[in-house]
């Protein structure tokens, strides 16, 4: 693909992702503002990937070795971090069925 | 693995974050939702790997198990009540690597001859700057919730205008970079000027709106990331980046909706500043601040009908839930109708006083909305406020010229009697008085949340 071509297609996908992303998460209650919050914040560790392909490039130079390097470490814990913290904020909020409420639902 | 193979395998993430995202806004499937997109990370890191060929990969091994070491040990340890800072911590350093790959990106394709094309260098430059003011931002929201700076807005005069045009020359040096200006150190100036302003713009905003600006910024990492796909011609970093910068704005405006405060006032507000003539009109008023025992308390909770508990954010510092269940289930073994009213951003943010009481499986069906909460004040014999403040300020109701004036809060006053626990007569994170404390219904009760609650345990027992 062209190099122009490329490029519109990507904006396409841009737009996209941002009526999607809006789309998405419109009806979210304010209970879980925070873990979705937490849970985005995961989802943009994927510059893991990116930091990933340029420490990968071939015939790097110092400068490259180190801000990729850097760049690998910032994202894996961008990643790791935000999973885990989103798991442990959702944990607290299983068993909600009340035991003391026979007729209550948790929607 | 061809670029062609790769992009149909990026596929998978791709679904992966979109379902994480649809799950994580219902509290039935959440955790599910965090899991699938767990997966999909994990999906793209493999299949990047397996094409980026194993060009150092030792090296990047090292880097994930360093960054990977550290993200897990600091989620895994820290409390619930700092999870709020830990987000901003890791949206940081997510904001960080994008601007990292901006600079490497330049620094690769620089010495070819001829310039840049315009797209790639407009994206190195916006990933470069929304990148810098991401991970500045954050560190200085970490350090304001962590307390080691205050929380407190930090102002100074001239303070907009100085900021604004900071933005000004970052944006100028963006521009001077990709209309074919070929030096680096452009691009280093855009990033330190870009840092700068992300630590200006944080600072003079409260304690109180940190998770509004968080939110922002975590909308603005993904903006970073997705920009960032442009320089690197990498969809799932388009797709992912955009997703988490759209949903995220969303979810910025609707953390302000649920402050009933607009994102430019919680921005450019400097909200919460303690100002002279507030704090003297309150001493004025000649209000006189009544403290109680622990004992007089107790009696009042055993021998009421009706007890409303109000969390805050004291709460979550003492870790006091589990003694607050306690007293609850105490109450109710001696016949007092026990509920807990929610006010949506008490705490620091929005959510995580649910998350806490959760914790120490307090029932669901006590919890109470605010919407719900609210109407039954007035058959309340004793709220019991723990460690809340401005979500109980009679101001955002009643005084105009209080910075919350027009925030919903919880009606409180109309209880029979108002018994606060606090740790002193500081005022709260926001820094704004609150004439509740020199309500003639109610009555204080010094000392940190969980000693208090604890004393009125021992207390009640022994009714």
């Amino acid at each position: 693909m062209s190099h122009d071509a490329l490029l519109v297609f990507e904006l396409t996908i841009l737009v996209l992702a941002i009526f999607l992303g809006f789309e998405v998460i419109s009806k979210v209650p304010t209970l879980l503002h925070t873990p979705l919050m937490s849970g985005t914040n995961a989802i943009h560790g994927i510059v893991l990937v990116g930091a990933m392909i340029v420490l990968a490039l071939p015939d790097k130079d110092t400068f490259e070795w180190v801000v990729g390097f850097l760049g690998v470490v910032l994202g894996s814990a961008n990643v790791v971090g935000g999973f885990v913290v989103t798991d442990r904020m959702l944990e607290m909020f299983k068993k909600r069925e009340p035991p003391k409420d026979p007729g209550g639902s948790t929607e | 693995m061809s670029t062609n193979l790769a992009n149909l395998l990026y596929l998978i993430p791709i679904v992966a974050f979109i379902l994480a995202l649809r799950f994580l806004s219902n509290p039935a499937h959440a955790r599910r939702g965090n899991q699938i997109g767990a997966v999909g990370m994990v999906v793209a890191i493999v299949v990047t790997w397996i094409k980026a060929g194993t060009t150092s990969w030792w090296a990047i091994v090292i880097a994930m198990a360093i960054g990977g070491g550290f993200g897990a040990v600091a989620a895994r340890r820290v409390k619930m009540t700092a999870m709020p800072q830990m987000v901003a911590l890791f949206n940081g350093v997510g904001g960080g690597a994008a601007a990292l790959i901006a600079l490497a990106e330049l620094h690769r394709i620089l010495p070819d001859p001829g310039r840049p094309k315009i797209d790639i260098a407009l994206a190195i430059a916006l990933s470069a700057l929304i990148g810098a003011i991401s991970f500045a931002g954050s560190m200085v929201a970490f350090a304001k919730l962590q307390e080691l700076i205050r929380g407190r807005p930090i102002t100074y005069p001239g303070q907009k205008v100085g900021n604004l045009a900071l933005l000004a020359v970052c944006v100028a040096l963006s521009v001077t970079l990709v209309s074919g200006v070929q030096d680096e150190w452009l691009l280093w100036a855009v990033v330190g000027g870009g840092a700068l302003f992300g630590v200006l713009f944080v600072l003079p905003i409260g304690g109180a709106d940190m998770p509004v600006v968080i939110s922002l910024l975590n909308a603005f990492t993904g903006l970073a990331v997705a920009v960032g796909g442009f320089e690197l011609e990498n969809n799932v970093l388009i797709v992912a980046g955009m997703l988490v910068g759209a949903s995220g704005t969303l979810l910025t405006l609707l953390m302000g909706r649920a402050m009933n405060r607009s994102i430019t006032n919680v921005l450019f507000g400097a909200f919460g500043q303690v100002s002279a003539g507030a704090a003297e009109a309150a001493a004025s008023d000649g209000g006189t601040v009544r403290s109680a025992s622990a004992e007089d308390v107790a009696v009042m909770l055993a021998y009421a009908q009706k007890v409303v508990f109000v969390p805050g954010y004291g709460l979550a510092v003492a870790q006091a839930q589990h003694d607050v269940r306690q007293l609850a289930d105490l109450l109710e073994a001696k016949g007092v109708e026990v509920s807990y009213a929610i006010h949506p951003v008490a705490g620091r943010m929005p959510g995580h006083m649910n998350v806490l009481l959760a914790e120490a499986n307090v029932p669901y069906p006590q919890l109470k909305e605010m919407d719900e909460a609210n109407p039954e004040f007035t058959r309340t014999d004793v709220a019991l406020i723990v460690g809340a403040n401005d979500v109980v300020n009679p101001d955002a109701r009643n005084n105009q010229g209080s910075p919350i004036y027009g925030m919903p809060i919880l009606n409180v006053d109309q209880a029979n009697a108002v018994v606060v626990l606090k740790r002193s007569m500081n005022p709260g994170f926001a820094g704004i008085e609150n004439p509740l404390f020199y309500n003639p219904k109610t009555v204080m009760l010094f000392g940190d949340a969980k000693d208090s609650i604890t004393h009125l345990i021992a207390d009640v027992k022994s009714l």
